[in-house]
């Protein structure tokens, strides 16, 4: 077999042909090291890759299958990993300068069960810092593109997740979707990607942006592929007691039955006011589709969707100002310059005390003070820290009512909206984001409007139910659209076999980007 | 002691560690004393990815001792979030619990079986379940300050217990810690070191003075830094006194300009407070409820169990030792405050011996003084209840007296001997009756001035023959030799009639 097309192949059909031996291990590593090297220069999806020993690990699983061992289910398949799940002795840095040097010493949960399941860890992928973006852009490591267009962003927080599939540099990838981070770069690559319902995958080794929210996800470059990597990262795990302690259905084996009388939803506060009309055209067709296949589709209402936003970003950033407060220079991770912070410190004083400024003298930090100041000045970005101060204030006596506890209250509402759709439906279907993927630097200097395109993701993380994205169509401009499934909490195996029935009759999900 | 112009008025919040194997929210040791920073996980030091599971044994003792605190158990509780910056807290904030804690609205009884005080309820204000952050060793030399963190004890549970501000003096204070720690350690729940910090106490002090415009309160003084009982009665005592001065002085009411509340620390050293310096600032910890732990349910059926497997504790103890064994209030009390064990050694001592007054007053004096000598704990007594009830059945039966019975206690408690072994090395035997009762009839007939005398109305000159009969027999029992003389010789007067 020709190393060049093996990236073009399946990650069920790379399977196939490792069992019955067309293929080893070690020439499919290979091949995906090539392209990495071949392509990310460019793309810069990922922000280390580990080429020595994914090449060792592959030529342990092809001896281990050449002596008729038993091996995993993704035995000898490369996975790359978003840099937010801790890995044993590798870096985990969430591109972030305070993690950029930190290594942890234990696995994430899921990387457990990918190792038990013999994948091979090509490599870390590039995120916006703590998850925290929606473009990738706010990495302090590197500027992912995406490889439709050079000039666009992946999306994000899990850009490199996506853009790394879309490239071809790896058939599986990980990744982690705290209000559509999975989703909108899958959508903006033209990848699919799941976010399992909250508790399905363990959150254990995953570095909390918000812990209610937070799911670890697969992303892949069909429906297939993606029910294969869910079904080995689903599971309980008593490390995390927000895990759902309930059998893993077999989604690999799900996955290909139709569903028949398959009700849509479709929410008419999805279709208003900023839904760009190529993206509206490509869902409505994708409707059609549907409906050809005898899928019903109806009309439904959420109406506190429109409150989604609001809610999102108190929860959300309150939860990051209390789980980022460990970074704080004194355990771990980065500390700023003490020799020097200390010499200011003294030349301040010197000079309050020479102007005999007694109150200001009094009032100056203290070095411990000053240290985690400077510390978390200097180790975090702008979007983190303008998060961190927002989750600080909603939290703060006297705002904690209006803000925290009210938001609570309107997620309760979310779900409800949720609960009673799903008495109606089977299944909400509808845009992923407003656009397609933006134009690097479009958005970073207005903050708002980078949250506002996550208007029709964040909702799933609210209510903690299960949704993906699916290919479903490429802008004049050449740029994929995504469909976006919710389904109801812990029903992923609908979800899928929805992806699959589309996938069988379309081939948005087999288009890839010129040039790679 | 104090002073009639004023009331003072004492709260105190006692964090208890509470003795599991592992600590609260992983499963690291909870040992004391290890070398720094070997009992610790990614969960514990705060590693970024790392969560908390919540230790289900830590829980059921908190209950324990909540119930047994008789506070309201509500059905659901949670864990909150305090958030502070300090080096020795790693995830920058510690899991506690802040408005629905697990238990609230308790009671504790406190008594002086010397009625130093009346008997009284202490309110217990609530009781809730915590993290221990860890330890910061700060070097203080001089221009080179250093400061070492040790995360051993970080994620050690804790019970923090805070009394309603129901104490009026500082014995009652330390009754109360005192009837506390007996009770915790009657629950098995805490070993109540205080030297490790297994029980650690700070107090809010401050008074009620009487004036001609009525009752006013003074500014309320959290005092910390006291490493014993002893030191947070005479803090207590010292600071009442600095504050009634203060009043005087300034006339500063709480919640006046000025009057707000203050942190002082105790000087063992020097035997008083001094202010700490504390900087201004807001002490918002911003609690909100970790999203990493869900809530917990406590059921009926959960709280029936534990009341059902309490056991007897202290107060009902003392009750029964009074009624059931007829031993006094006072007696009763220092049995039970030696805790579990003396109290069930007690009842062994008594049951076999037959009597409860005499073992009583053995336990007091004559154990008490070797366990205090020895510094040692009754489980570890080398004498066993059976073989000290054998002893003062010996002594109950005359067969020796209290002070030669002493003489083979104290060789037992030295050497773990049976009674007969030690008195055998002793060169001591008990005196039978009939052999007694021999010699007193010899003496008798060997000085039948002291038997006129006897019978002439002077009992007291039977003094004389004791003497002699110690003499002949070194084991013969004083008072048993007089009763037997007199016997005999009125049993003589009434043959003669």
């Amino acid at each position: 077999m020709e190393s060049m097309s093996i990236h073009e192949l399946t990650a069920t059909e790379l399977i196939q042909r490792l069992e019955s031996g067309d293929l080893t291990s070690v020439e499919v590593v290979r091949s995906f090291l090539d392209r990495i090297e071949q392509f990310d220069e460019k793309v810069q999806a990922f922000l280390r890759v580990e080429s020595q020993r994914a090449l060792s690990d592959a030529e342990r699983i092809d001896q281990r299958r050449r002596g008729g061992d038993p091996v995993g289910r993704l035995a000898g398949l490369p996975v790359a990993v978003k840099d937010v799940i801790c890995t044993e002795g590798q870096p985990t840095t969430c591109a972030s300068r305070m993690l950029q040097h930190f290594t942890p010493p234990y696995d994430a949960t899921v990387i457990r069960r990918l190792k038990q399941a013999d994948a091979i860890l090509i490599g870390k992928t590039n995120m916006d810092e703590f998850a925290m973006g929606g473009t990738t852009e706010s990495s302090t490591l590197a500027t992912t593109c995406n490889p439709w267009d050079l000039q666009r962003v992946p999306g994000g927080s899990s850009g490199g997740a996506a853009a790394c599939l879309a490239a071809g540099m790896a058939p599986l990838s990980i990744g982690s979707d705290t209000g559509g981070s999975i989703r909108q770069p899958a959508s903006f690559c033209g990848v699919h990607g799941l976010k399992p319902t909250y508790g399905l995958v363990s959150r254990y080794g995953l570095i909390a942006f918000a812990s209610s929210l937070d799911q670890i996800g697969p992303l892949a470059r069909n429906a297939e592929d993606l029910a294969l990597l869910l079904e080995v990262l689903a599971g309980h795990d008593p490390s995390d007691s927000t895990s759902a302690n309930l059998p893993v259905p077999e989604y690999s084996q799900l996955v290909s039955q139709p569903l028949d009388g398959l009700t849509l939803g479709v929410v008419r506060e999805h279709f208003g006011e900023g839904l760009d009309s190529e993206v509206q055209a490509a869902v409505r067709e994708a409707l059609r589709v549907y409906e050809s296949l005898g899928a019903t589709v109806k009309d439904i209402s959420l109406p506190h969707s429109r409150y989604a936003i609001a809610t999102y970003y108190i929860i959300a950033c309150c939860e990051a100002s209390s789980n980022l407060a460990r970074y704080d220079g004194v355990h771990y991770g980065y500390r700023t310059d003490e020799a020097a912070m200390l010499a200011d410190l003294v030349a301040e004083q010197r000079a309050l005390a020479s102007r005999g400024e007694a109150t200001a003298l009094d009032d100056i930090d203290s070095p411990l003070v000053r240290m985690y100041r400077q510390t978390r000045s200097e180790g975090f970005g702008a979007e983190v820290k303008r998060r961190i101060m927002l989750g600080t204030y909603a939290l703060s006596h006297g705002y904690y009512d209006a803000y925290y506890v009210k938001a609570l209250k309107v997620r309760r509402l979310i779900r409800n909206d949720f609960d009673a759709a799903f008495r109606e439906v089977d299944l909400i279907a509808g845009p992923v984001a407003p656009t397609p993927a933006y134009r690097l630097g479009e958005k970073t200097e207005d903050p708002l409007a980078m949250y506002l395109g996550d208007l029709y993701t964040v909702s799933a993380n609210l209510a903690g139910i299960c949704a993906l994205s699916v290919p479903c169509g490429l802008s004049s401009d050449g740029l994929p659209i995504g469909l976006q499934l919710q389904g109801p909490p812990l029903d992923e195996q609908r979800l899928l076999r929805a992806a699959r029935m589309y996938q069988a009759v379309t081939d948005w999900h087999t288009r890839r980007p010129e040039g790679f | 002691m104090s002073d009639p112009s004023y009331e003072i008025v004492i709260g105190l919040e006692v964090h208890v560690q509470l003795q599991t194997a592992t600590k609260l929210f992983c499963r690291c040791s909870t040992r004391f004393g290890a070398p720094p920073n070997t009992q610790t996980c990614p969960v514990c030091i705060g590693l970024p990815g790392s969560l908390p599971v919540m230790n289900r044994q830590a829980f059921a003792l908190a209950l324990k001792t909540a119930v047994a605190l008789n506070c309201q158990i509500p059905g659901f509780t949670k864990w909150d979030r305090k958030q502070y910056y300090y080096p020795d807290l790693p995830k920058g904030y510690q899991i506690s619990q802040f408005d629905l804690p697990m238990s609230q609205h308790g009671y504790l009884e406190i008594n002086d079986a010397k009625g130093a005080f009346a008997p009284k309820r202490v309110g217990i204000l609530r009781a809730h379940l915590e993290e221990d952050a860890g330890k910061s060793m700060h070097d203080e030399l001089a221009g080179k300050a250093d400061s070492r963190i040790d995360l051993n004890r970080t994620g050690t549970p804790l019970l923090e217990i805070v009394s309603q501000p129901d104490m009026r003096s500082p014995q009652e204070a330390r009754a109360y810690l005192t009837e506390l720690k007996l009770l915790l350690t009657y629950l098995g729940v805490s070993d109540c070191n205080m030297q490790e910090g297994s029980l650690r106490v700070d107090a809010n002090i401050n008074l009620h003075v009487a004036t001609s415009q009525g009752t006013v309160a003074t500014p309320i003084v959290e005092v910390k830094n006291m490493n014993s009982f002893r030191a947070v009665e005479r803090a207590m005592a010292f600071e009442a006194t600095r504050q009634f001065d203060v009043w005087k002085d300034t006339r500063i009411a709480l919640g006046a300009p000025g009057g707000h509340k203050t942190t002082r620390g105790w000087d063992e050293q020097a035997q008083m407070t001094r202010p700490q310096r504390q900087k201004e600032e807001s002490s918002d910890y911003r609690y909100f409820p970790d999203p990493d732990l869900a809530p917990v349910i406590v059921t009926d059926q959960q709280l029936d169990a534990v009341r059902a497997d309490l056991g007897e504790l202290p107060a009902a103890l003392r009750t029964r030792l009074q009624t059931e064994w007829g031993i006094d209030a006072y007696d009763a009390d220092v049995i039970v405050n030696q805790g579990r064990a003396f109290v069930d050694y007690f009842l062994a001592l008594a049951n076999i011996s037959g009597d409860a007054k005499r073992a009583s007053n053995w336990m007091q004096q004559d154990v008490l003084r070797v366990l205090n000598e020895r510094a040692l704990t009754i489980d570890l007594f080398p004498v066993s209840s059976t073989s000290l009830a054998q002893l003062l059945k010996t002594v109950q039966q005359g067969e020796l007296d209290t002070s030669r019975a002493r003489d083979v206690f104290n060789a037992m408690a030295e050497s773990g001997d049976s009674m007969p072994q030690a008195m055998q090395s002793l060169g001591i035997q008990a005196v039978h009756g009939d052999e007694l009762a021999d010699l007193c009839r010899e003496l008798l007939e060997a000085n039948p001035s002291v038997v006129a005398d006897v019978q002439a109305g002077k009992d007291k000159a039977i003094g004389a023959l004791i003497g002699q009969a110690k003499r002949r027999n070194p084991n013969a029992n004083p008072n048993q030799v007089r009763q037997l003389c007199l016997e005999l010789i009125r049993e003589q007067g009434s043959a003669q009639e």
